[in-house]
């Protein structure tokens, strides 16, 4: 029973996720609303059989009745969500909250086979997520010292990094970690949100003269170097992209990004021959194969779990990937390669696209410049982080240890993508109803 | 309507900013088609690779849903074979014995040979969809694909009754593609599961030091002894305006500086030249050669044929060595020039390097595994001739084969002429310990006009190369080409 049922679901398992990432894309072109919302709701299904088949799967195989009672919990969390975000943001993006359950989705099942455990704590982090959520969009609308105070927001997020730097402690190599009581946080994930309103605000009030744009740079430079002293490098390219995306579109000159980016790669190049620990992410990414044992291990294991997966994948259950190192974390895209399959992978990285279009369509939409470069911000800043994760544990660009957003195991860097997540709704809901007041004033 | 809310208006039509905004996710999302593209890569060209890796341990998982494919000769003979009990149990089975040992290899106790290099494919099964499908919901095992070798099981068997209970190693190749003929290595061991797992402590502990387990085709490195004076002649050819012109008054002995090289039993060559240097494996002649060379040059000539660096193949295997620099003193440049020294070289390399003096100087990589096919026969994978490089020019291989023909003419292995085809090669007698007998090498490809098969022979620790190793060459060819 469970083979035939492991066996068939290795292609349906595919076959609705594609059919998920394809009506994603076919609800950019679709013209009328009502197309467009049939589309959202033939996601839903296929995310829901997906979800289903997923947990039956792993109950069939391993006989655990908490993977039923997680599987009960996470369909009224969707139900509750999804009742409470009408009621609280009325109007919402829908694909986007599509995607973010899809991704929940891959989470919970992806978890619930490598560790139960970090599937609940994984469920708890996304419920406390979605409280934080509910309050977020009266907290923008009503508390203006974000846009106001930049300065101050981001002299507070340079000390909650230099606090890290100097009592937080190391894992996997980036000292990123802070311990409080029986908590373990990862304070650079919030201090990117802080990161983002705080430079919205500044460089969304700045009159652009060179003495300006210095002291801004300045101050973004810091964070990025304090993160480079912390050795989270993937954290410090992330901010520097963040900054340098935001900072073009507030000034609207291309010099000032090609500058950017000249200077990026030429810090690239001095960190490379400054630091050790560079060094050896970059070797390991050139030849993993010459030093399997030590230097190479991560990246190998990642590649051995991704080919042997192949295209459909060994089935859920079926492979090995507890061999794959940090696997419930920076790396579960090889898990989720192995198992589900490459189609499932490619799928996947389609839909943080199609995701990331709508955070794009969202900072065009804004007014308000302060909303505008957030919005901004916080897609690019989890564009990179995507793309740094995918890239890394597919050995297209060295690994520079990042979580998958929303995938990832983690309460801070799940929470952090939430938070973010749910700002884009609610300047999504701020623009919409600027442009409705203004529409109804002018037919007045 | 007020006049601010005016301004937002006008702010929305012009979308500040927008524009760059676009640019932005552009940029970003470019970034993503490139990570598809080369995932799309990686798993159709690069992952059959990546994945047939000692250190991936999902082999055990596939073992238990794949039946494991066979190993096959040239003609289909079954070199491997797993064979069920009909109650679940398997077993390997390797219906040649220990004739096959080393280039095969044997899949218990860790892997070696064709078994490890084609590890993953064998566990893979490729065998019609619907059938597999089927099996599956059954819960059957599928079953695996084949692999096809380039041995041939006649010549094999020629080789390894030649060589008899001697220690060496024997590399056939076809020269004008790389395919692997015949490799033997001995001593050798009896690969099937049922022996490795009482005999396995006491090969790994290797009380007699025989290396039973060492692929001494691949993996052996040995003093060249005087084939490497093929390469000497090539770097004196490529220093020098006209080698005709050569001249040496063999004393039985080279005296420079003090240093004294002898001839094989200080044997009396009289007046040389060139070819006549070669033909006889003169070692004063070729000690005085190295003087003259410049060794910068010397061991670039030997590095463009794959000293000091992996083989190009990928069959496993050890790195030969070439050590001489400027820094060399005279001694060690007159013993390396008549091959002794500290020069070491694989047999494999050493049939590498004269196939490519029978291939007109190309080089071709040397394969074991010509196809894959699945349980249906359709093809999964076929390896590719593929080139290893250019290394000598048409002259120098004409003048090379000239000198090689006139070593069995007249020189150290005359027992190949009595073959009805020309043949050409050259003997080696590597000292290796002054005690003992040395190792007796050949090096040689007949015919020499139309190359069909090029061959290494070594014989350990047995005499010069004219009584061991070319007796044994000239039964490959027998067998191969004919009387």
């Amino acid at each position: 029973m469970e083979t035939i049922i492991t066996e068939l679901s290795r292609y349906l398992i595919v076959i609705l996720v594609a059919l998920y990432t394809f009506w994603g894309f076919a609800a950019f072109s679709a013209r009328k609303k009502k197309k467009k919302a049939k589309l959202y709701r033939k996601q839903r299904i296929s995310m829901h059989i997906f979800l289903l088949l997923g947990h039956l799967i792993l109950y069939l195989n391993t006989n655990d009745v908490i993977i039923l009672g997680l599987y009960g919990c996470e369909l009224v969390f969707f139900m509750v969500s999804n009742f409470l975000y009408c009621k609280v943001y009325g109007k919402i993006n829908q694909p986007i909250v599509n995607h973010m359950q899809m991704l929940f989705s891959i989470s919970f099942v992806m978890l619930g086979r490598l560790n139960v455990d970090s599937a609940k704590k994984q469920f708890a982090y996304m419920a406390a997520g979605m409280v934080v959520c509910m309050i977020l969009p009266w907290i923008l609308r009503h508390y203006h010292k974000f846009q106001e105070e930049g300065w101050f927001y981001a002299v507070l997020g340079l000390i909650l990094l230099l606090v890290v730097l100097f009592f937080g402690k190391a894992k996997y190599g980036a000292k990123n970690w802070l311990y409080i009581g029986p908590l373990s946080i990862q304070p650079s994930e919030f201090v990117k949100v802080i990161f983002v309103f705080a430079f919205a605000s500044i460089l969304s009030q700045t009159k652009f003269t060179l003495k300006s744009v210095i002291q801004v740079s300045a101050m973004a430079a810091a964070f990025v170097l304090v993160l480079v002293l912390e050795k989270d490098l993937g954290a410090a390219l992330i901010f520097f992209l963040c900054y340098l995306f935001m900072l073009y579109v507030a000034t609207g000159k291309k010099r000032l990004l090609a500058a950017g980016l000249l200077a990026g790669a030429a810090a690239s190049f001095a960190g490379y021959h400054l630091f050790s620990h560079v060094r050896t992410r970059v070797l390991a990414w050139q030849d993993p194969w010459s030093d399997i044992d030590n230097r190479g291990y991560q990246i190998a294991q990642s590649l051995f779990a991704i080919g042997t997966g192949g295209w459909f994948g060994m089935g859920l259950m079926q492979g090995m990937p507890d061999r794959v190192p940090i696997r419930e974390s920076d790396f579960i895209f090889a898990a989720i390669s192995e198992e589900l399959g490459a189609f499932f992978g490619i799928c996947m990285i389609l839909i943080y696209v199609s995701c990331f279009i709508w955070f794009a369509s969202i900072a065009v939409k804004a007014v308000n410049p302060f909303f505008k470069l957030s919005a901004l911000g916080f897609t690019v800043i989890m564009m990179s982080q995507t793309f740094l994760t995918l890239g890394g544990v597919t050995k297209f660009i060295p690994s520079t240890g990042v979580t998958l957003p929303l995938v990832s195991y983690g309460g801070s860097s799940v929470l952090s993508v939430i938070i973010m997540m749910c700002s884009l709704q609610s300047i999504h809901l701020i623009s919409d109803k600027e442009d409705e007041e203004i529409d109804e004033e002018q037919e007045e | 309507m007020t006049k601010s809310k005016k301004n937002k208006k006008e702010k929305s039509k012009k979308r500040g900013g927008n524009r760059e905004i676009l640019v932005a996710t552009y940029m970003l999302s470019t970034l993503f088609l490139g990570l598809i593209g080369y995932f799309v890569y990686f798993m159709v060209v690069q992952s059959k690779d990546v994945i047939n890796n000692s250190y991936n341990q999902r082999q055990t998982i596939l073992a238990k849903k794949v039946v494991r494919g066979k190993i096959l000769g040239s003609k289909g003979e079954v070199l491997a074979e797993t064979i069920s009990d009909g109650s679940g149990g398997e077993t390997r089975s390797y219906p040649y014995g220990r004739m096959f040992t080393h280039v095969v290899g044997h899949s218990s106790q860790g892997k070696t040979g064709v078994e490890l290099s084609e590890n993953f494919n064998l566990l893979t099964s490729n065998d019609n969809p619907v059938t597999n499908f089927q099996k599956k919901m059954d819960g059957k095992k599928t079953i695996g694909d084949n692999a096809i070798t380039t041995l041939n099981v006649d010549l094999q068997k020629v080789a390894f009754d030649a060589l008899g209970s001697h220690k060496g190693a024997i590399v056939v190749m076809e020269p004008s593609t790389g395919k692997i003929l015949a490799m033997v290595s001995k001593p050798d061991y009896d690969p099937s599961p049922a022996s490795l797992d009482i005999q396995w402590k006491n090969l790994v502990a290797d009380a007699n030091k025989e290396s039973c387990l060492v692929n001494r085709a691949t993996q052996g490195l040995y003093p060249p002894g005087s084939i490497f004076k093929i390469l000497t002649t090539l770097a004196y050819m490529r220093q020098t305006e006209d080698t005709g012109r050569f001249s040496y008054q063999c004393s039985g002995s080279e005296k420079q500086d003090g240093i004294v090289v002898n001839c094989y039993r200080n044997h009396v060559h009289g007046k040389l030249n060139l070819q006549n240097a070669f033909a006889k494996s003169c070692n004063s002649s070729f000690a005085f050669i190295g003087t003259k060379l410049n060794i910068k040059e010397y061991r670039k000539v030997c590095e463009s044929f794959y000293f000091n660096t992996k083989l190009p193949t990928k069959m496993v295997h050890n790195k030969s060595s070439f050590v001489l620099n400027n820094s060399s003193n005279k001694e060690e440049i007159m013993h390396t020039a008549m091959g002794q020294g500290k020069t070491q070289i694989t047999p494999l390399h050493a049939a590498m390097i004269v196939s490519t003096i029978a291939n007109k100087g190309v080089m071709m990589q040397p394969y074991v595994v010509e196809k894959l096919e699945s349980n249906n026969g359709t093809i999964v994978r076929e390896t590719k001739e593929t080139t290893a490089g250019t290394i000598m020019t048409k002259e120098e291989v004409k003048e090379l084969t000239t000198y090689m023909k006139e070593v069995i003419r007249s020189g150290t292995a005359t027992s190949l002429s009595s073959l009805s085809y020309p043949v050409a090669g050259k003997t080696g007698s590597a000292e290796y310990d002054e005690t003992k007998d040395s190792h007796s090498w050949f090096l040689g490809f007949a015919p020499a006009d139309n190359p069909q098969a090029a061959v290494a022979v070594i014989v350990e620790g047995a005499g010069t190369g004219s009584e061991y190793a070319v007796p044994i060459a000239k039964k490959v060819f027998q067998s191969y080409i004919g009387n």
